[in-house]
């Protein structure tokens, strides 16, 4: 299976993910996770998309969102070349007996415990596919009630900036206006 | 007039806007029909010098708007209202997005308040033409109206060319607002590349001058990039055999002598060949599509490919590309052109001579034919005279089957934006309607429907308004009494059962009354000798549109073919019949 993550960065307007979303089963492209969200620039949405890769080129899934009109710029993150964050909402079962070994793995990877019932609790984490599935893997025994995940986001290492640059739309000369034959 | 610069701007109803607002776009005539989400646009359209055709079917308006945009090389418009007047347009959406052709449509929707509540005539047409526009705007804001009809033109009419559609709902067009056309847009994530790279241009120069066997392989680009000039120039530099498809049939002078014809499952011998057997295909604003490459693996195995496109998405898409070059089609060739000069001067050509020999040879080996039936009318006979009758000046429009593959192949295109169809849909009832557009725009220009029975009575309801509006097309009915190409492949594939394909168009209707009772004149010939003419009388007819039924044998077949998902190896001349080459020749 071939992943990829692309950071989109879209014109906030109504509809866009629609197009996006439409696009991609129009297509027969795969989409594994899906995040969208504001930028420090409120016209500007990004999307990050895992996609996969198996039926098309990763090329023409670029080349096809990057027709939408709506759609500005497409980076795809490199693994290692950039910080992948998922977040998890879990309820596992955890009575007096066993919330003690509960909490000890929630403490091994930086985990939050944001609610307690007296048979459950509710845990928080994030990191990157693998930790949390690492995470998952532990706590299993215990019984988990309930599970929640957001998409994947992701950014760049280093200082640069994908949106740096974008903003600067280029103004479009309307073509004239011909007089009309009376 | 109604040209705006940016001081004050002029307070009007959101309808005053988007009248002014198409004609500041340049807008001059608009296919449409009225009703209640679209209708306060309709009055200040009563006042406009812009032309309204009122067409009896919103099929009927987008086709027209079609054919005049192809006819004419600028953006076609058409206007509907709100739910079912919006979803007729669907079908022509989708035709002008394969084929690439410059269009608006406006459409009404129900108040912005309504939206979402299913309310009366309510349909996201947004929504539902996504997938086949190039974009879509729904204005519930009036103030928005000048710009968006300004991007609308702009993104339709530039790049590849394609739909826009723009929804305006019917509380922007009551609403109070400030008219005012803006003289700039801000489009960040649209920036159409039309100048080809120079990097791209000397790697596709040096394969040109490398090959052996190349081969221009011209699409519809060309058309819309208003390149043949160019075409010819490269053509004619190189001495590199040409074939067009289906979409740029015209491009290229069928008088040429390096021109093979069209491509593809129904393409020559000698242009199937072309590409087959070449060791480079220069693919021109072509894309690739099926009905031209057959079984894509075994498609032109020996060639590398410079493929050139205005869309990226395009290049790679089916192919992969040795050679990828983005820009426009016109652009391309021109760079091209003096690449090779250059080269030229200093005295380096390519050699394709045996090339050109075996080529020559195969177009004279199976040149287009049919077999003329021992009694009736061959429908290739007749469109064979309508193209000498009528010239290469006229515009000749079809709809979609066997008709259209005679059409292409039996008229003779010496002039680009002479022949227009719908390719990539394939939409039956295209001819009607998208004639009436193109006589719209070119008045003086004859326009000939080259239409099967079938297809006319889809949209026939447009002679109507062609009889009423004054657009004196004429439509030269194929009548085989049948869905002639599923005939054709029933006859092939399916142990002749021709299971729902027999209209009985020669007892029902009968044309030459139907013509009558819209106005028209009404011709019918079934016998050789009466077809010219019957033409001759049609030709003579210019203040009224002219039906004539050709009632022609049911049992031709287009030939060559090239059977679905099948080789273009598998190419056969006739029933049974494979065509020999001699590749010792090559």
């Amino acid at each position: 299976m071939s992943t990829h993550t692309l950071s989109v960065l879209v014109e906030n307007k109504p509809g866009v993910l629609a197009r996006i979303a439409g696009l991609f089963s129009r297509r027969g492209f795969n989409i594994d996770s899906l995040a969208v969200g504001p930028t420090e620039h409120p016209e500007i949405s990004r999307m990050t998309i895992v996609v996969n890769v198996e039926g098309s080129p990763l090329e023409q899934v670029t080349k096809q969102l990057n027709k939408l009109v709506e759609v500005i710029k497409i980076v795809e993150l490199e693994d290692r070349e950039s910080i992948e964050r998922e977040l998890l909402l879990i309820k596992v079962k955890a009575d007096a007996a066993t919330r003690g070994q509960v909490i000890d793995a929630v403490q091994l990877f930086r985990a939050k415990v944001v609610d307690v019932a007296p048979d459950a609790v509710t845990i928080e984490v994030t990191g990157n596919a693998g930790k949390l599935r690492d995470f998952l893997a532990v706590l299993e025994p215990f019984g988990i009630r309930e599970l929640v995940q957001s998409g994947m986001v992701a950014i760049g290492r280093g200082s640069r900036s994908i949106t740096e640059r974008t903003l600067r739309p280029v103004p479009v000369p309307v073509p004239a206006a011909r007089a009309i034959p009376s | 007039m109604s040209e705006q610069g940016t001081a004050g701007g002029e307070q009007v109803t959101g309808a005053q806007s988007l009248i002014k607002s198409l004609e500041s776009a340049g807008a001059e005539n608009i296919f449409g029909i009225p009703g209640g989400a679209i209708l306060p646009a309709y009055d200040p359209l009563y006042d406009s010098r812009i032309r309204h055709i009122l067409v009896r079917h919103e099929q009927g308006a987008g086709h027209a708007a079609q054919g005049y945009a192809v006819a004419t090389g600028k953006v076609g418009v058409c206007m509907a209202t709100s739910g079912p007047g919006a979803t007729n347009l669907v079908t022509p959406i989708a035709d002008a997005y394969m084929d690439s052709v410059p269009m608006v449509a406006v459409t009404g929707q129900v108040g912005a308040s309504m939206i979402g509540t299913d309310a009366f005539q309510e349909a996201d047409i947004r929504g539902i033409t996504m997938p086949i526009t190039k974009h879509n705007f729904l204005v519930t804001n009036a103030d928005d109206i000048p710009r968006v009809i300004a991007e609308a033109f702009y993104i339709a009419s530039t790049g590849r060319p394609g739909p826009v559609l723009v929804d305006v709902a019917k509380s922007a067009l009551q609403a109070q607002t400030t008219y005012r056309w803006p003289t700039e847009l801000s489009l960040p994530g649209y920036r159409p590349v039309s100048r080809p790279h120079s990097k791209q241009i000397r790697e596709a120069t040096r394969l040109i001058l490398e090959a052996r066997r190349p081969v221009l392989y011209v699409g519809g680009g060309v058309i819309r990039a208003a390149a043949s000039k160019e075409l010819r120039t490269l053509a004619e530099l190189t001495g590199m055999p040409v074939v067009t498809t289906l979409m740029a049939r015209g491009a290229f002078p069928d008088s040429h002598p390096q021109h093979l014809g069209m491509p593809g499952m129904h393409g020559t011998v000698a242009a199937v060949a072309g590409l087959q057997k070449s060791d480079l295909i220069i693919s021109l604003g072509a894309r690739f599509d099926d009905r031209v490459t057959g079984n894509l693996d075994s498609f032109a195995p020996g060639a590398k490919v410079i493929h050139a496109d205005i869309d990226p998405a395009e290049i790679g898409k089916n192919r992969v590309a040795d050679v990828p070059i983005v820009g426009d089609a016109r652009e391309v060739i021109a760079d091209l052109v003096v690449a090779l000069q250059a080269e030229q001067a200093k005295g380096i050509t390519g050699d394709y001579e045996g090339w050109v020999r075996f080529l020559a040879g195969v177009k004279m080996q199976y040149p287009l034919g049919y077999d003329a039936p021992a009694e009736g009318l061959a429908p290739q006979y007749v469109i064979e005279r309508l193209s000498a009758i009528s010239g290469p000046e006229s515009i000749y429009v079809s709809g979609v089957g066997q008709h259209q593959m005679w059409a292409t192949h039996f008229v003779q295109y010496e002039n680009p934006n002479t022949w227009i169809n719908s390719g990539g849909l394939g939409t039956m009832g295209f001819a009607v309607p998208a004639a009436m557009g193109a006589k719209v725009g070119r008045p003086d220009t004859t326009v000939w429907a080259i239409d099967g029975d079938g297809c006319f009575q889809m949209t026939n309801q447009e002679l109507a308004t062609c009889t009423i509006e004054g657009i004196p097309i004429k439509v030269a009915i194929i009548n085989n009494e049948s869905l002639g190409m599923v005939r054709q492949w029933q006859t092939l594939f399916y142990e002749g059962r021709y299971s729902n394909t027999d209209l009985q168009s020669k007892r029902v209707p009968d044309f030459v009354k139907l013509a009558e009772a819209y106005g028209a004149v009404g011709l019918s010939c079934d016998d050789p000798s009466d077809v010219d003419a019957t033409l001759r009388k049609a030709m003579e007819i210019n203040d009224v549109p002219v039906v004539v039924d050709f009632r022609v044998e049911r049992d031709a077949m287009v030939w060559p073919m090239v059977a679905a998902g099948t080789s273009n190896d598998e190419i056969k001349y006739a029933r049974d019949l494979a065509p020999e080459f001699e590749e010792d020749d090559l």
